[in-house]
Parts: structure tokens; sequence; C-alpha cells
């Protein structure tokens, strides 16, 4: 790790300042995805700013249709939230699923969605329910946030600060774990809003991340059935590739793990 | 044959070094072979089971002992393989696609006689030293050349004598891994600590007892051969006269009255050099059930029979095969070293190389049956790679088992098993 300067931000604005200040500044929140980069020495920021001890940060909040976490709130908190596995239960599952217990007490959404790896769980959610990330500056509906590998709508110096997500009439989320780093070889979280909308999402599959799965999303519009994707075919094309999946397996994967999320959204 | 340099190396040594390979492509053939000629995997394995001993192989080995029906015997029992197609009828039920896979083992440990080594063209010897150091207060030092990274053999060597002796384990310390103290050895490797290690112990003791038992003869002023050792104690039997260890030891270092002509001291040094290799054999099945959907393999049962002659300390045996059997299985179906077409590492971390974890594996039922080896005084045949030399083949015999399809490359990973399902 290449010598770099922490600061713990006592609030979003002290946050937000203290970024400005910085030559090339991160902020840090779990630091599941920041801290082994830097070792690496594949990041040398030159100050990160610990936005996780922020009170402003951390908590879930549910009221009418909204539940709405904050950006510092970790997975452990939110998979363990009741409010949470009453309201949405197929996210509290999805917080569940991630990593290790380890990873789970320090891993943040609001630094797994800055991060948008093609493969993390969080996104197929945000996607799927029609979330919107709030952010010290703006609303952005999910829709116009995940811009491809790695890459979202944040500008320099914006941050996180909650995601609200609309409470669904239904929604469930089954995830094939990679092997080696259980992040999703392939997670698909299907979502039937309360206006009659079919919402699918899959995660770990597409080279361009997280991704909209229109076939699904029909066959179930017309039936909300495991049996209704037994037709679907899902194109290889524009798939990952790698040595724990190929294409072809993925886009079976899409369609497996998408029967069995509405299996598990009943 | 052709041999190339490389630094892109797939695989190493690795436990069992040789023996997991040989013992994959027997055991595949067999089934492939049972599955040809339409006979029970197990039935065919039994037919062809050797028998009488000592039994000279084409090739240089020469198996000394070895009861396989036992052992496959008790891995059927154990595993109810009568009751497997009742249990496959009933998964394919519930959508699953259950299968069962046998593999038997034999495999050539406790390495090794020098000259058979040195007539294959090893550039060593492959005996192993012992020196037994009796303190003037009674406590024993073994020095081993055996080295103990983890294996325990502080527990089982400490063993050895305290149960020879009848002293407390706590009397007796065992010094190893430290050139400046002890003498040369071989090593820890090819499962031969016990074997060959043990057995340096053995002779070693041997010598420190011929003379105490002189020490304790002229001090009791008995005849040498009316000493017996028990809890710790050199007796003259039929008789109530003794004296303990401690005593021994200090009268051989006091040397106020030894036997005329010995020398003062209680430290014997032994190198044994084996006469054969030792022969554990075992029989695994596995059962498990493959998911179609996913390819995903979900353990339901994992048996080992093992035949390791005597067991010394027989947790510190099955934590041997708990670790082999997580090795074998984790070659079955997670791990492998693969580079791109550049030649970089693409498994080069843990988020990429499967290690197997303690999810990837069921709750393993051991069990062990037993024919001494009559190569060693210890009756022992040495149990640290079994694990790793049985275990794939079984678990690849019953996923391919489960899906009916034979053609299936290491590591089984979910995607080759989805394809090898689908095509
Ligand atoms: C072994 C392992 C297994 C894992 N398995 C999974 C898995 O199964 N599924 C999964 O989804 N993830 C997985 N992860 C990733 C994990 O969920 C991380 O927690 C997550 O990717 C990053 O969150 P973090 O809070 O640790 O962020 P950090 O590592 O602290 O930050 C990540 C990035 O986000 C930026 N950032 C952080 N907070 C904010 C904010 N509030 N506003 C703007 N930018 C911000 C940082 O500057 C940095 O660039 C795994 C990680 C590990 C190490």
């Amino acid at each position: 790790m290449y010598e770099t300067t922490y600061h713990r931000a006592s609030s979003i604005d002290d946050a937000v300042a203290q970024f400005a200040k910085g030559t090339d500044s991160k902020f840090l929140s779990g630091g599941q995805t920041l801290l082994p980069v830097m070792k690496q020495r594949l990041a040398a920021p030159s100050d990160v700013i610990d936005v996780a001890k922020i009170k402003d940060m951390i908590g879930i909040d549910v009221s009418g249709d909204t539940v709405t976490i904050k950006a510092a709130t970790t997975h452990y908190d939110v998979a363990q939230s009741e409010a949470v596995q009453k309201a949405i239960p197929a996210l509290a599952h999805l917080a569940s699923m991630i990593g290790d217990p380890a990873v789970r007490h320090r891993g943040t959404i609001g630094g797994s969605l800055a991060n948008n790896d093609p493969a993390a769980d969080y996104p197929a959610a945000v996607l799927a329910l029609g979330a919107v990330v709030k952010t010290n500056k703006r609303s952005i509906p999910a829709e116009d946030f995940f811009k491809g590998l790695f890459t979202t709508a944040l500008e320099d110096g914006e941050m996180i600060t909650a995601v609200s997500f609309p409470v669904p009439a239904k929604a469930g989320y089954a995830k094939m774990r990679h092997p080696a780093s259980r992040f999703a070889l392939t997670g698909v979280f299907v979502a039937k809003t309360k206006a009659g909308d079919v919402r699918v999402a899959a995660t770990g599959a597409s080279q361009s991340g997280v991704m909209r799965v229109a076939p699904i999303e029909q066959a179930l519009k017309a039936n909300w059935a495991a049996s209704a994707l037994d037709s679907v075919t899902i194109p290889a094309s524009g798939l990952l590739a790698d040595i724990h999946g190929s294409a072809d397996y993925r886009a079976n994967l899409v369609k497996v793990m998408g029967q069995r999320a509405v299996t598990a959204a009943g | 044959m052709i041999g190339v340099y490389t630094n892109t190396t797939p695989v190493d040594a690795y436990r069992g070094a040789g023996r997991p390979e040989a013992s994959y492509l027997i055991e595949r053939m067999m089934e492939t072979a049972a599955r040809q000629l339409k006979v029970d995997p197990a039935e065919l394995r039994k037919k062809n089971f050797i028998t009488a001993f000592p039994y000279q192989t084409p090739v240089i080995m020469a198996y000394d002992i070895g009861d396989f029906h036992a052992s496959i015997d008790a891995a059927m029992k154990a595993i109810d393989y009568a009751g497997f197609p009742a249990r496959k009828a009933k998964a394919k039920a519930s959508g699953k696609l259950r299968g069962i896979g046998v593999s038997c083992y034999i495999e050539a440990c406790g390495i090794a006689p020098s000259k058979a080594v040195g007539s294959l063209g090893a550039g060593v010897g492959l005996w192993e030293s012992a020196e037994i150091r009796v303190n003037p207060v009674g406590t024993i030092e073994v020095l081993t050349g055996s080295h103990s990274h983890g294996q325990g053999h502080e527990t089982t060597f400490c063993q050895i004598i305290a149960e020879r002796l009848g002293v407390p384990i706590s009397q007796v310390s065992i010094v190893h891994g430290d050139t400046d103290k002890v003498q040369f050895g071989m090593g820890t490797y090819g499962s031969r600590s016990l074997a060959v290690g043990g057995t340096a112990i053995v002779k070693a003791m041997e010598k420190v007892e011929a003379k105490a038992k002189k020490i304790a003869a002229h001090a009791l002023e008995a005849s040498e051969s009316d000493i017996v050792i028990e809890n710790g104690e050199f007796k003259v039997t039929g008789t109530d006269k003794s004296i303990a260890l401690p005593m021994v030891a200090l009268a051989a270092y006091t040397a106020h009255n030894l036997p005329d002509g010995m020398e003062p001291g209680l430290k014997e040094t032994a190198f044994y050099d084996p006469t054969n290799f030792t022969f554990p054999a075992g029989a695994y099945i596995c059962e498990l059930e493959v998911d179609p959907g996913t390819g995903k393999t979900s353990f339901v049962n994992f048996v080992a029979a093992d035949d390791f002659g005597r067991l010394i300390n027989p947790m510190i045996v099955e934590g041997q095969v708990h670790g082999g059997l997580a090795q074998g299985i984790g070659q079955a179906l997670l791990e492998g070293a693969v580079y791109d077409d550049t030649g970089q590492l693409v498994t080069a971390s843990f988020m990429d190389y499967t290690m197997p974890r303690a999810d990837d594996l069921p709750s393993f039922q051991l069990s062990h049956t037993t024919t001494l080896c009559p190569g060693n005084p210890l009756g022992v045949k040495g149990c640290g790679e079994a694990g790793a030399i049985g275990a794939s083949a079984a678990v690849i015999n019953a996923i391919t088992d489960a899906i009916g399809n034979n053609k299936l490359e290491m590591p089984a990973t979910p995607d080759r098993v989805w394809h090898a399902i689908h095509g």
C-alpha cells in the first residue's frame, strides 16, 4: 500500500469538504473493496475520507411504501433488519448472501453501489425494484445510475447518502455463488410492483454490468410463475465468460435463477 | 514422452505425489469397465482384489498384507450401498440427479528401503534417525529427523515411548527441526514419519532399555533377564524388588555403581532403514446430488474405510484423513491453476482460485479395518495422504454416475457438469 492520509468525517458536509481538499481523494466506507485494491497498489488515493462513522449515514427507515437504507449501513444490518425482512424480504435475503460474515459486517450498500462491480448483488435489487440513489447533491433513479462496469453516474466528489426502495407487491432473489469469491456468478432479482409492473435484473452475467432482462419480464408479465420461463431463451452474446462460467452457462443461469427467484417470491 | 521447461506450472508435488494421479486413472477405468460390462462397480472391484500375501507386483512393490474385502464391505455398509437405488429414485422425484461412486486405493508409504529407491534412481537413502536422551532426572528427550509441521508427532511419538515405559506422556518431549540439535535425518513426507521415523525411535528405545535393564539388574542384584519394565519402574519378576526410571537414569549419570566396563550416561541413537514399503489401502464411497439446472454438486454422504495398520492416536489419524479428503475433493470439484494464452496466472488470488472451505465439504464418516503391517515393529502403515489419493475418483465416479455421462474433467465445476448434462 502506498502512503495515504486518513480522515474520519464527522458529517456528510464535512466528508464532502475534506474530499475537495485532497489532490486525489477517495471515500472509504466498509473498505472491503477499496482497501484490498490499495494493498495491491492498484489504487493510490492521496486521502481517504472515512464516511462509515457518520451518524446520518447509518440506519434503515421504513415509511409508507418506501424502505430507505442509509449508505453506510452494513450488509449484516440489512440482512438482520426486521423492518427490511418484513417490507422487502428478498432484499434482506440478498444482503445475507453477500460474501462471508467478515465482509457482511464491514461492507456497506453505498460502497457496493458506488463500486458497481459487475458481479455485486445490490445493483440487481436497485435496478429491479426501481430504487432511487440519493447523493449529497441529487436523487438518481436506478435506470440512470449504473453506467457499465465499475462505472456510475456519480460525479467526482459526489457522495451516496442513502438508497430508497419502493416496497413491491412481490420480489425474489436467487443467486449462483462464484465458488471462490462468493460474488454472484449470476444473480437474478425479480419484482412485481404494486402497480402491477414486472421488473427483472440480472447481475454477474453481462459484460456491461447489471442489466434488465426483457424476455423474462415479458414472460412474467403474462404469467407470474416459474414455469412461464420454461420456453424463454436468453442469448449468450454479450455475457461474461471466465474460468468459472462460460457465456452459455451464464445465459442458462439467468433463466434458472430467474425461475428460482420467482419461486422464492411466491 | 516430451519434457519441457516451463514457468507456467500447472501443479507441483502434492499430497500423495504420484499416487492420486495413478489411483484416479485406475479407479476411473474400473468404473468405466463396470459400466460397460454392466456389472456393479463394487462387485467388479471385489472380483479383482488380491487376497494372497505377500504379493509381488510386476513392478518393484511387494504387497505385504491387506484385506481389501474388509475395507469395501465396511464402506458399503456405512453408506447403505444396497439402499442407493431407492434413494436415487426419491431424489429424482425432487428434480435432483443422485450418484454414487466407489474408489479403492492402495499406496506405497513408509518410504523406503534405501537400496530399493537407489535402484530406482533416487539420490538419497530413505532411512530415518532417532536419538533418545534419558536425562539424569528421568525425563526423556527424543530427537527425531521426522519434522513435525502439523502432523502431531509431538503427541504420537511421545505416546510410543510413554506406552513402552509406562510413564506419563508429560515426561517425554520431542525435539525436531533444529539442525543445531538434531542429528541428520530424512524428514516428513510420503506418510513415512511413523513407519520409518517411529521405528527409528523404537530401535533407539530398545538400546536405551537394554542398557537401563543392565543398570537396574546391577543395582537390584538380579539377573538382567529377570528385569521387566512396568509403570515407569524396572522390576525383578516374581519379587517386590524394583527401581524407578529416574533412579536408573541418575545411576547412569553418577556412575558410582555401574556394571564393570559400562560407559556412563543413558543416550542412544538409531538409524533405521526399512526393509519394505508399507501399503495402506482402503475404500471410499461418495454419494452426491447434482442440480441439473446449475450443474452444482452437493454431497449427501462420504464414507472412508481405511486400513492404516495399528493406530497409535486415532484422533490424529482422523484429522489427517479429513485433511486428505478435503484436498482430494478440492481437486475433484474446485481447484486448478489456470493460465491465459499469454502465460498470465488467472487463479492468482483466492478470489479466483477455489480453495476448499468447510461448507464445500460433507461431514465425513470414517472407519478403520486393520491388518498389522508385518514390516515394522509398530505394525503401522501411514495415513497422511490416503484421503487425497482416494477421494477424487470417488467424487468423479459419483458425478458421472449421477449425470449419465462418463466424460468429465477435473475440476468438475458447475459449468463443466452442466455442459456434460446438456451438451
Ligand atoms: C471476499 C469478498 C467477498 C465479497 N462478496 C461479495 C458478494 O458476494 N456480493 C457483493 O455484492 N459484494 C461482495 N463483496 C464486496 C462487498 O460487498 C463490498 O462491501 C462492496 O463492494 C464495497 O462496499 P464497502 O462499503 O466495503 O466500500 P469501500 O471498499 O469502502 O468502497 C468501495 C468504493 O466505493 C466508494 N465509496 C464508498 N462509499 C461511498 C459513498 N457513500 N459515496 C460514494 N462513493 C463511495 C469508495 O471510494 C470506493 O471507490 C465481497 C468482498 C470481498 C472482499
